[in-house]
């Protein structure tokens, strides 16, 4: 029991912590219905597993996760549920059970994969002694940069990383083809500003009154 | 969104989007040293953008970044990446070689330094400019967004 304490009590208890509130803002977000508080949990649950990416050594990943998970996609999740109701509709009793199931079973499965999962930081784990220690030994002297995972990104797998700029080209492209550019729609608005901008600022204050 | 109110909003987050994309750009010119790249930068940068579309409205942050900025913006970055490659192409190496760019002995960094810069600053573009453009698609469709909605 002291093996398994020594040395990495305070790392321990930051993993169940964060764990366990991953844990309860999952729960939260299944319980809730107001689709903005589930939207912002949303953005909670990603700036905690940012957090928690830290704490296991994955900082390029903790990084996208805080850019991507918690400030992107929780805005356009907004902007998503402006264009709808702001109240998810409750679900009947019989229907939640299928879905419970194929949680439960996924559940399962994961956890038994983790039996077979090398330990946390092992050298001798297959990522640490294949390709990846690999590149920790030539990069150096193929590239000249320090991170690795800038090189390995931009140089030994450019192709992969124009594949990836690509697919959020086309992503953008394809939602305005969906959605619109959305300048239309704000024309008139735009329109409308730049004219109370232009008229005298009595004009605007009597209209801000109105309002 | 009208003035008289959200002050504290306002006034925190002129200090923040400055810093906001100052970071960004940090994050895309140390991303040969620390954590981040072209990606992380680009979102964090159209994340500053959107911060002030969010408290200052939608219409003023299209007057300050048009639409059409973004989009030419995302296929500029693209552009510029598979440009690079070309540019490899042209001076006799593979797509994407960046030790053929300047014809340089092997064993030096310079191609791999300014190819890699360029396509860092390609995917920065690319990824900012799409991110701005899903943003307005969303947020264009709403005119204002009300004070109850929050």
């Amino acid at each position: 029991m002291s093996e398994v304490l020594d040395g990495s009590v305070g790392l321990a208890t930051v993993n169940i912590l964060l764990l366990s509130l991953l844990f309860v803002v999952g729960i939260a977000i299944a319980r809730l219905r107001s689709l903005f508080a589930i939207v912002m949990l949303s953005g909670l649950y990603s700036l905690l597993s940012a957090v928690w990416y830290v704490v296991v050594d994955a900082v390029d990943v903790a990084f996208t996760e805080a850019a991507v998970g918690a400030g992107m996609s929780t805005v356009v999740l907004l902007g998503a549920m402006l264009l709808t109701s702001r109240m998810a509709k409750p679900e009947k009793r019989l229907a939640r059970l299928g879905p419970l199931v194929v949680v439960l079973v996924t559940g399962a499965m994961l956890i038994y994969a983790t039996v077979d999962l090398p330990a946390f930081g092992d050298p001798n784990s297959p990522v640490n002694t294949g390709v990846g220690y690999e590149y920790l030994l030539v990069n150096w002297n193929d590239t000249g940069i320090a991170n690795v995972v800038t090189s390995v990104l931009g140089s030994y797998r450019g192709f992969d990383t124009l594949g990836e700029t690509t697919v959020v080209f086309v992503a953008g492209i394809a939602v305005a083809m969906l959605l619109g550019f959305g300048e239309r729609s704000l024309a008139e608005s735009i329109r409308k500003d730049d004219k109370t901008t232009k008229s005298s600022a009595k004009n605007t204050v009597k209209s801000e009154g109105k309002s | 969104m009208s003035s008289s109110h959200h002050v504290i909003l306002r006034v925190v987050s002129k200090t923040l989007i400055p810093v906001i994309a100052l970071y960004a750009f940090y994050v895309q010119f140390h991303g040969d040293y620390g954590p981040g790249g072209g990606f992380q930068a680009g979102v964090i940068l159209a994340v500053a953008v959107i911060l002030y579309a969010l408290v200052f409205g939608v219409p003023s942050a299209m007057r300050a970044v048009p639409p059409a900025f973004t989009r030419t913006l995302a296929a500029f970055g693209v552009l510029l990446y598979s440009g690079v490659g070309f540019w490899a192409l042209i001076r006799g190496g593979n797509f994407l070689e960046y030790g053929a760019l300047f014809n340089e002995a092997p064993g030096g960094h310079k191609g791999q330094h300014i190819g890699i810069l360029l396509i860092e600053l390609g995917v920065l573009c690319g990824v900012s400019g799409a991110m701005l453009t899903i943003f307005y698609s969303f947020a264009g469709r709403v005119a204002e967004i009300r004070d109850e909605d929050w």
